[in-house]
This record gives structure tokens, sequence and C-alpha cells, in this order.
């Protein structure tokens, strides 16, 4: 297969309860073995990050959103310059800017985010509103990858 | 918070550029003099509890929980207590520099992320064409998106180095999230010969770019010593681990060693088992976070600071050439006494990360990492005490297991806590410098509070980064605790 390369992070803390949706999202992904699709996990996401997003012509930024109106929302992401305050995470805008400036790359850039509703306990396990997102996003990020890809998602054959 | 009348308060929330939230009151009387400033670290409690009831063996995996910084640290000195629970606290040759390698995997990676992309700011735009200050830069331009616009070259190695210590991390502790390459008794892989090879291509590359970031610590110190000397400064006790065998330099495992402002040992090589003797921590109404002290000196006198800074003055020298030829050219700035200048943890920070990358490039070469004899054990026990040097400074963790392998008790104290006094003292010392005097925040003040902190690289224990960030917020409170000013920046 030549497709579009396409990446996923699925960021946050298994052990904060629905901040564990990106991490969760990234294992359902991977379960799924979609051929030509890079699956990344971390606990946030950080600068090293603009290195593997400069080697795909897609990144889908995977993360939970307790501020999200329906179970997902999937919206484009553009190169962060302007520059905000930031811990030692950062953002999605920042890592394709880190990918522009460092690497010489402009991949399109997605950010999923994932209706979270327990954040401030810790604990594995997601709530039953971010199941319920998790399962949504899962059912429908395949169609989308396939599409980015390039290739039918029944056939995995390039259109 | 109490005020006294006709004092104004500024409050600044959260703390930018550092892990987690914080936030800084200054506290002004009527006369515009500083009359106190406070770090309310905002700490995420109840994980000892969450600990309670769970199998020993789980504790190295969940305790990377607490903290999506420094995991590792947290993974190994839990691993560490597990060992003695086990009675396998004697690691075979294999396990314990897997281990080793990993922890200086989690250092270099840590001190890369923090020079790079949280500290050069403050350094490459240090001048901004009108302020004379050495960290006056623009708002603008006080983040990495400007360092790689301005210096991509130096963006790219940030980049690259942080992302080999994560892969040392994934390859020594299996994954880059919830890692389970420390087990009680020892490791659960060794490195394979391809791991090997492939973290050895580049470890000449990342070599060079330590030395080229330490270059840039001390020269920009040096350059800067009228203005940096005094700021955030003061005399303090010094504690961390040393080599029990010589006072070496070392990261993973020895005895605490703590100094006075200079140089008198004033705890002697105590055995971690023991910690309880040496520290106590003390609770102050208007923080959740404890403060730490030598139990012998007292909350007064006792305080500390940890870290990079710390250990250059604690141990008697660094084991690997470079890195300690790095160390004496930093003592001769204070004459071989202990240095007590809060920016150069900035320098001491790199002769780490030097320090990091030559014990890496040692243990590389070193065939008992391809070893099979993975794990130890002995005589079981019910209590232990792992002790690491976390990034931030020395990590303290604490168990107590039952005979139904349960933990009944856990008491953690991380690298930040133990510097908590130090942090409270650099706000202030800044705020009596620079806001003396002052009817408003210029922005570069804002700015010389932040560096102060960020000098201690703390991690606030929140690892929680949902879609969203946190925006800065400046309040500026009248007397009777009225908010009469709020700035807000996104």
């Amino acid at each position: 297969m030549t497709g579009k390369r396409v990446l996923v992070i699925g960021y946050g803390n298994p052990g904060r309860a629905d901040d564990g949706l990106g991490p969760a999202l990234a294992a359902g992904l991977e379960a799924l073995r979609i051929p030509g699709l890079t699956v990344e996990s971390d606990y946030q996401l950080s600068i090293e990050h603009a290195a593997m997003a400069a080697e795909h012509d897609f990144v889908v930024f995977a993360d939970a959103d307790p501020l999200a109106a329906g179970p997902f929302y999937l919206r484009q992401v553009a190169p962060a310059a302007e520059g905000r305050f930031t811990s030692h995470s950062v953002a999605p805008g920042e890592v394709l800017h880190l990918a522009r400036y460092c690497f010489n790359a402009s991949p399109e850039g997605y950010l999923l985010g994932m209706r979270a509703a327990v954040l401030d306990r810790f604990g594995e396990g997601l709530s039953g509103t971010a199941r319920e997102s998790l399962d949504a996003a899962l059912r429908y990020l395949p169609r989308f990858i396939a599409e980015k890809q390039g290739c039918s998602l029944e056939t995995g054959i390039l259109l | 918070m109490s005020t006294t009348a006709k004092t104004r308060k500024y409050t600044i929330l959260p703390v930018t550029r550092v892990e987690g939230h914080g936030k800084v009151t200054i506290h002004m009387n009527e006369e515009g003099e500083v009359e106190q400033a406070r770090l309310h670290i905002i700490e995420f409690r109840g994980f000892e509890r969450f600990i309670l009831g769970r199998p020993y063996w789980e504790v190295p995996v969940i305790v990377q929980r607490l903290c999506g910084i420094c995991p590792v640290s947290h993974h190994l000195a839990s691993a560490k207590a597990m060992d003695r629970i086990v009675g396998g606290e004697r690691l075979t040759p294999t396990a314990e520099k897997v281990r080793r390698l990993m922890h200086h995997g989690q250092m270099f990676q840590s001190h890369a992320l923090h020079f790079f992309h949280l500290s050069s700011p403050d350094f490459l735009f240090g001048t901004d064409g009108t302020a004379s200050s050495a960290f006056g830069a623009p708002v603008a331009q006080r983040n990495v998106l400007a360092v790689a616009g301005k210096y991509p070259q130096l963006a790219v190695q940030g980049v690259m180095m942080r992302r080999y210590g994560q892969e040392i991390i994934r390859a020594t502790a299996g994954k880059k999230i919830h890692g389970t390459g420390a087990i009680p008794g020892g490791v659960n892989k060794n490195l394979s010969l391809a791991e090997r090879d492939a973290l050895l291509k580049e470890v000449e590359q990342m070599l060079e770019w330590s030395r080229g970031a330490l270059a840039i610590a001390r020269d920009f110190t040096m350059d800067h010593l009228v203005e940096l000397l005094p700021f955030g400064s003061f005399d303090s006790n010094h504690l961390s681990l040393v080599r029990e065998a010589d006072g070496a330099l070392d990261l993973y495992d020895g005895v605490l060693r703590a100094v006075d402002k200079d140089g008198r040992k004033i705890v002697v090589d105590v055995n971690c088992q023991r910690y309880l003797d040496v520290v106590s921590e003390e609770v102050r109404s208007w923080s959740y976070m404890k403060f730490p002290f030598i139990k012998e000196l007292g909350p007064a006198n006792g305080w500390y600071r940890v870290g990079p800074l710390a250990r250059m003055n604690t141990c008697s020298f660094i084991p690997t050439p470079e890195a300690e030829s790095a160390r004496k050219e930093f003592l001769d700035l204070t004459k071989g006494r202990p240095n007590n200048v809060t920016m150069c943890y900035h320098w001491a920070r790199m002769i780490e990360l030097l320090h990091s990358i030559e014990s890496i490039r040692e243990l590389l070469t070193d065939p008992d990492l391809q070893g099979t004899d993975l794990l130890a054990s002995g005589p079981r026990r019910e209590e232990a005490v792992g002790v690491v040097e976390a990034p931030r400074g020395t990590l303290f963790h604490h168990y107590r297991v039952n005979r139904n392998d349960e933990v009944t008790m856990c008491n953690l104290i991380v690298s930040t806590t133990n510097n908590n006094e130090p942090m409270n003292r650099a706000v202030t010392k800044v705020a009596k410098d620079y806001f003396t005097g002052r009817t408003a925040i210029p922005e570069g003040l804002l700015n010389h509070i932040e560096v102060a902190i960020r000098a201690y690289d703390p991690c606030l224990s929140c690892a929680t980064h949902a879609v969203g960030g946190m925006p800065l917020i400046v309040e500026l409170c009248d007397a009777s605790g009225d908010v009469v000013d709020r700035r807000v920046r996104n």
C-alpha cells in the first residue's frame, strides 16, 4: 500500500478516569490493525510528537473534552504560530507548528475531542458517558482514516 | 487568606510553563512594599489512599498514574521499595543496569525538555532590545514556538533529545505509558541487541548536543552574573542521594547526604530506610503542600533544596569525566563552596544532562544489559522505603505491606514538595527586589516571578490534560480583598 500516511495520537492519563479516553482510543484502533496506520499513545502531547507528525501526511490528535457537545467531534487544527502559555505539554496546533519549523513538514491536523464526564479522580476505567464517546469515535474513525489514506475501508484498495 | 489592612494583593494564576497548576500571591502594604509572597500549589491529593489495599506487585505500575511528566521516577522509586518487600534488593547486574539506563533516559529527556523548551526562551530572548534584564523577553517570545522560529536548530535538538530519552524508556520499560519494566526484585526484560544498536547509533550526536546545551547555560550565566547572582537567591541547605561507597553523584541509589550553606555535612550519609529519622514535614494552613525539613534543625532552619543544584553541592564528585570537569568549573564560581544561586539550577541541570548521556553511552556497551538473570529474591519484609533522585530532586516512596500482600500504608514525598520552601523563598526574594514601590504589574515583572519558579522545574502533580487550556490570570486586590484589576492571558 502506498496511500497517505496517517498518524493517530491518543493522549491522556489512564489513571485519571476519563482523561484516559485518548489512550483508550489508541488501544481500540491498534486492535483494529488498520494497514498503514500509525498509532501512538502518551500521557500528554509533547514536543517529540512533532518529529513523528512530520513523518505523516495526516495527524489525528485524540483527547478527552469535558465540554464536547456531542459524543465526539472531529475538527481541523491549524499550526498555532502565535504561541500560548504552555506547561510541559503542548497543544495540537503547536505540534504542527514545530513540525513545520523544525522539520519542514506540513501534515494536515485534526483534533478528535471525545466527551468526558469524570476528570477529577484517580482510578482506571471510563464513565458511561466516556465509554459512549469512545465507542462512537471508534465506529467513525476507521472510515475517516481510510478516506485520508485514499483507500476503500472494505477492501483496503487504493481509490 | 488573611491580609493586613491596607494591603494590596496580586494573584498570578497559574504559573505558566510549569507543569500543573499553581498560583502566586504577592501581598503589598500601603507603603507599596512587598510584605509577603506565596506560591500556592494546587495539588491533586488522595493518591496515597488510592494505593491502599492494592497488591504490592501492582504498585510500580499504578504509581505512574501520579504524574505524566516523571512516571519513570515513581516507577523506579516504588520498585526499589518493593525489591525490599520481596527481599530482592540486591539486584542482578542486568536488572540494576537496565534500571539505571531507564533512569538516565528519563533524566536525559526531562532535562532536555526543560532546557530547550521551557527555559531557553528566558536565555535566548533575554534582552528585548529595550530592557537590560537578562530575562525581560517580550511575552510573545517566551515560548517554544519562538525558539523554533528564531533558533530552529536548537528546537530540533530539543525535540530529538527528548525523543531519544523516550526511546530509552520505551526500550527498557516496555512502553511509554504505564511501563512495566521494573518489577519487585528486578526487571521483566533485558535490552535486546537490536534495541541497543538503535540507541547506540544516535548516542554520539546526543553527547555533542549535550555539550552544546551545557555551553549555552554556562555562558549565559557567566555573561549575566551581575543580574543572576542575586536573582531569587538565598543561602540554604542542600539534600540528595550520594553513592554510599565514595559520595559520588548517584541518581538511582545511595545514602542521604545534606550540606549547609557553607558545605558542612549536616546529614552524613544516612541509609534511606531511616529517612524518617532525618526528614519531617510541616503543615501550613495556607498551602495544600507540606514543607519538609531536616528534623534535627527544625522547620525554621532545617528546610533544604533538592534537584540539580543541590546535587552539585552534596556530591563529592561526578563519576563521568566530562560532567566532572564541568562540575569543577561550576564550583569555581563559588570558590569551591556550595552554590546557592537559584539561577544556577539551569547550569547544574545541563551538567547532569551531560552526565546522563555519558552514563547512557557507557551502559549501552555493557554486555550485562543482554543478560538473562533478571530477578532476585530473599526474605520477605513488611515495610520498605525506595528513594531515587528524580529530575527535580529527591523522591521518597515508603510502604507497608501485610501478609496478604496488600499495601496498608503509603507515604510519598515528591521532589517538588521537597523544594516547597525554597520556591516560596525565591518568589519572595524576587517580589521584594522587583515589586516594591510599584502599583501595577508590568508584563516583564510577571515573567520574573515565573523565571524564579521555573529554575526549580517544579512538577505540580496534575496530569490531566483534557482539551482546553488554563489561561494566565492576574488579579489585583485592594486592602479589603476586592479585585480591582484582573488580567487574563491565553
